[in-house]
């Protein structure tokens, strides 16, 4: 053997080991740095979205309270709720398939799709109530274009109708919805393909593939959900909650 | 094994390790991925280049004499998306980048192969959905998709050739991901951080901008189109939007994305001029760390773009001193060139040539780029000839330079054949008499007013056009005779050795062309990048390994 060069033999090499690592540390550590370097650029891509939040808000900041406040803040609770529970499943789901636990790991898995679904309905329906309320910006949806009802100055409280301030326009409003369908939109796909992804992780489990050795696939999956959720943290008070108070005591 | 006799029966090679078309289509190994990418770069190149022609032919006159003022908008439109989104962007990432990242750290592979050839797939979709674009009625709103032109205004298809962008981005992204991890993760044995050649560290810095540039412009692209079919307004003030807010995100990717092109370029030229000069490079730290620095600046000097756009005079004032500093990188890695010339034994082959090309028109791109980042000389040169000579000395002099120079440097390791040196040259150097004859012209058009984008034009400035014309005909010219070689090689070349330049990289330390897994067994990195001192001196230091280093 030449002087300076190893052989790349393992004494007991996992089946679950590509041909190109050396090792499953080695293929764990690549997996977790990729997801990791993916969700640095999901960060980037929605902070396209963010800014165009933060500049339309100082531009516009009493169109988008009116518009924040006829958001359904039950809801939006709720679903900060059942995200931050499925976390909870999905950390659990994570530790369960590293001791070893393989049914406990597909319980936690099954609860967190169911979460994430819930959270999904909840979010149709918000979804549906804004369709009622035609509050769906520009022709998204062709015959249905933006045109809320407005609240007249002093009459009878319509929780239908836009109570907009006096001296705002009902465009800047247009755009606060179109900026909080595209954040709650983009962050409902993640969604879709987050559960997408837990279903082949279910899959897999009940098959026994994953076990002490070998849960990299879990792992990573987990750090995306977890990312989901987090998106969700922010947006809940930047779309729901700033400004609330002004409804009232402003 | 210090003897090494040729085998009789042929060497299993990555191209000879499988055959049929779908051994190809369905791969994972990078290098073969790499030639995936060459091909398809190649074609986009040409059909950049032909609209390039239709360009040059048009602009020979000062009347409208080939095409109609709206032909001419699509025109320069789709060179500039072609060129820009489908070849300079990809073009050494994907093709050397992908052959050589792993090769160079002794990897096997990238980390992640389906991914790198589901990036291929994103390309090629891209692709396909901008030429579609383009034959159904093309896109006239300048590369640049500004607002309210492209989201309100313009009648041609700005969706669907938006869409072509947003789906190749994602595969810039994954190539920037997978490129990353990589390099942390992949490195063979002893292969420290700082023992990588220099195209690894630019590779990086260029990754890093394509992970955090990329996604930006998906998100703006896709915002515009909603725009545009949803009338939807986040860039449109008639709904309360900001078009400006399109430029500034726009720009965010668009500067980095320059240094997406010219930064592998640079890596490129560092591993030339080290090696034709057989020296170790001079301040080997400075020119690594100075593409991470040329990244991070990158990031920050957007705003040089919005000078004349309503941008507030002390961001101009920021952006400008900004993109002074970005200068101070550029300026470390010309200097550190230029020094380790100097008492090189330097050898004039055509990668040489093109490396020594390269620094030439960088500096000349980059020092034009600092009239540019003045903020009174930009307001007079904005929007004019100056800039199109500025960049397309930054693309073409940098990038398209540093590409063929690495091409031809590591065709022997791609292909397993050597090129022929005298065409090599003399293509070189036509490319460069080409290019100056093209590009110099259009910094003089520029400054007496010429604006870009225009193809009526007052007679005086015709003798400089002509110019241009011709110098784009010779260059033309120059990159037809290195494509007929090139193919010509794969067949009748000379056999390449598996170290025809004798150099130290890993990648001369297995076969032309490698095998599948690039190594036979996995490498000890024991030595340091462009470790050049003669056999005698490694002796005495104890580092002479004689079945490495006595390869001939």
């Amino acid at each position: 053997m030449a002087e300076g060069y190893v052989a790349t033999e393992h004494a007991a090499s996992h089946p679950a080991l590509q041909h190109h690592f050396e090792n499953m540390e080695q293929q764990r550590e690549a997996g977790t740095l990729g997801m990791w370097v993916f969700l640095v650029t999901e960060i980037m891509f929605f902070g396209g979205m963010f800014l165009a939040y933060m500049l339309f808000r100082s531009a516009y900041p009493g169109a988008f309270v009116a518009g924040s406040n006829h958001l359904d803040i039950k809801l939006g609770a709720i679903n900060t709720g059942v995200l931050i529970v499925s976390s909870l499943t999905m950390a659990l789901a994570v530790y369960s398939t590293q001791v070893g636990q393989r049914r406990m790991s597909v319980i936690f898995l099954i609860a967190t799709m169911v979460l994430g679904t819930t959270f999904l309905g909840i979010k149709a329906v918000e979804y549906h109530d804004k369709y009622r309320d035609s509050l769906v910006p520009g022709k998204l949806i062709p015959g249905r274009p933006f045109n809320p009802a407005v609240q007249e100055h002093g009459a009878a409280y319509d929780e239908h109708k836009l109570h907009l301030p006096e001296g705002e326009s009902v465009k800047h409003v247009e755009l606060f919805y179109w900026i909080y369908f595209a954040l709650t939109g983009v962050h409902a796909l993640h969604m879709i393909v987050g559960i997408g992804l837990l279903s082949f992780m279910l899959y897999f489990s009940i098959r026994g593939r994953y076990s002490p050795e070998y849960h990299a696939p879990i792992e990573i999956s987990g750090l995306y959900w977890h990312f989901v959720d987090i998106i969700w943290i922010f947006l809940f008070p930047l779309l729901y909650l700033l400004g609330r108070h002004l409804e009232h005591g402003g | 094994m210090g003897t090494f006799t040729a085998a009789t029966a042929p060497r299993v090679n990555y191209i000879n390790a499988e055959y049929g078309i779908k051994s190809w289509l369905l791969t994972k190994d990078h290098k073969r991925i790499a030639l995936l990418y060459l091909g398809s770069i190649s074609f986009f190149f040409f059909i950049g280049s032909l609209y390039a022609i239709a360009i040059r032919l048009e602009l020979l006159t000062p009347q409208a004499d080939l095409v109609q003022s709206s032909t001419y908008n699509k025109m320069f439109t789709q060179h500039g998306i072609i060129m820009v989104f489908f070849f300079l962007i990809p073009s050494i990432p994907a093709t050397l980048g992908n052959f050589l990242v792993p090769m160079m750290i002794g990897a096997k592979d990238l980390a992640f192969p389906r991914l790198n050839l589901l990036s291929w797939y994103i390309y090629l979709a891209g692709g396909l959905i901008t030429i579609y674009a383009l034959l159904a009625g093309g896109v006239d709103t300048g590369w640049t998709f500004y607002t309210p032109y492209s989201t309100t205004f313009s009648n041609s298809y700005v969706v669907a050739t938006g869409l072509g962008i947003f789906i190749n981005g994602f595969s810039s992204i994954l190539t920037g991901l997978n490129f990353i991890v990589t390099i942390h993760t992949m490195r063979a044995p002893g292969m420290k951080w700082f023992r990588l050649p220099l195209f690894i560290w630019s590779h990086y810095a260029t990754s890093l901008v394509m992970v955090l540039g990329t996604p930006v412009i998906a998100i703006t692209i896709l915002l515009l189109a909603f725009e545009r079919v949803a009338h939807v307004g986040i860039f449109d003030p008639a709904l309360g939007g900001d078009p400006v807010l399109f430029q500034h995100l726009f720009w965010f990717y668009s500067h980095p994305a320059v240094y997406i092109m010219v930064l592998p370029s640079m890596g490129v030229v560092s591993e030339i001029i080290a090696n034709f000069s057989r020296k170790n490079i001079f301040g080997y730290k400075f020119v690594a760390f100075s593409s991470l620095a040329i990244a991070v600046f990158g990031f920050l000097v957007w705003g040089h773009h919005l000078f004349v756009a309503s941008q507030s005079v002390y961001a101009g004032m920021i952006f400008s001193f900004l993109s002074f500093a970005v200068a101070i990188p550029s300026a470390i890695k010309v200097f550190n060139w230029t020094a380790t010339l100097y008492r090189g034994s330097i050898s004039y082959d055509t990668p040489m040539l093109y490396a020594l090309g390269f620094i030439g028109l960088f500096t000349v791109g980059g020092m034009t780029g600092l009239f540019l980042a003045t903020l009174a000389v930009d307001v007079h040169v904005s929007d004019t000839y100056f800039i199109v000579a500025h960049f397309h000395f930054i693309m073409v002099g940098g990038a398209l330079f540093g590409y063929l120079g690495g091409l031809h440097y590591w065709w022997p390791k791609i292909s397993g054949r050597m090129y022929p040196e005298g065409w090599g040259r003399f293509s070189a150097l036509v490319v460069f008499v080409g290019f100056n004859l093209t590009f110099l012209p259009q910094f003089v058009l520029g400054y007496l007013g010429m604006p870009r984008r225009y193809h009526v034009y007052p007679p005086e400035f015709q003798v400089l056009h002509v110019l241009s014309t011709a110098g784009a005909s010779i260059l033309g010219v120059g990159l037809l005779i290195p494509l007929f070689y090139l193919i010509w090689t794969l067949r009748y070349g000379p056999i390449a050795a598996a170290n025809p330049w004798h150099l130290p990289g890993l990648e001369w330390r297995t076969s032309s062309p490698p095998p599948t897994e690039n190594f036979e067994t996995t490498p000890i990195v024991t030595w340091e990048a462009y470790e050049f001192a003669p056999i005698e001196e490694m002796k005495v230091i104890g580092k002479f390994r004689p079945e490495v280093d006595s390869v001939s």
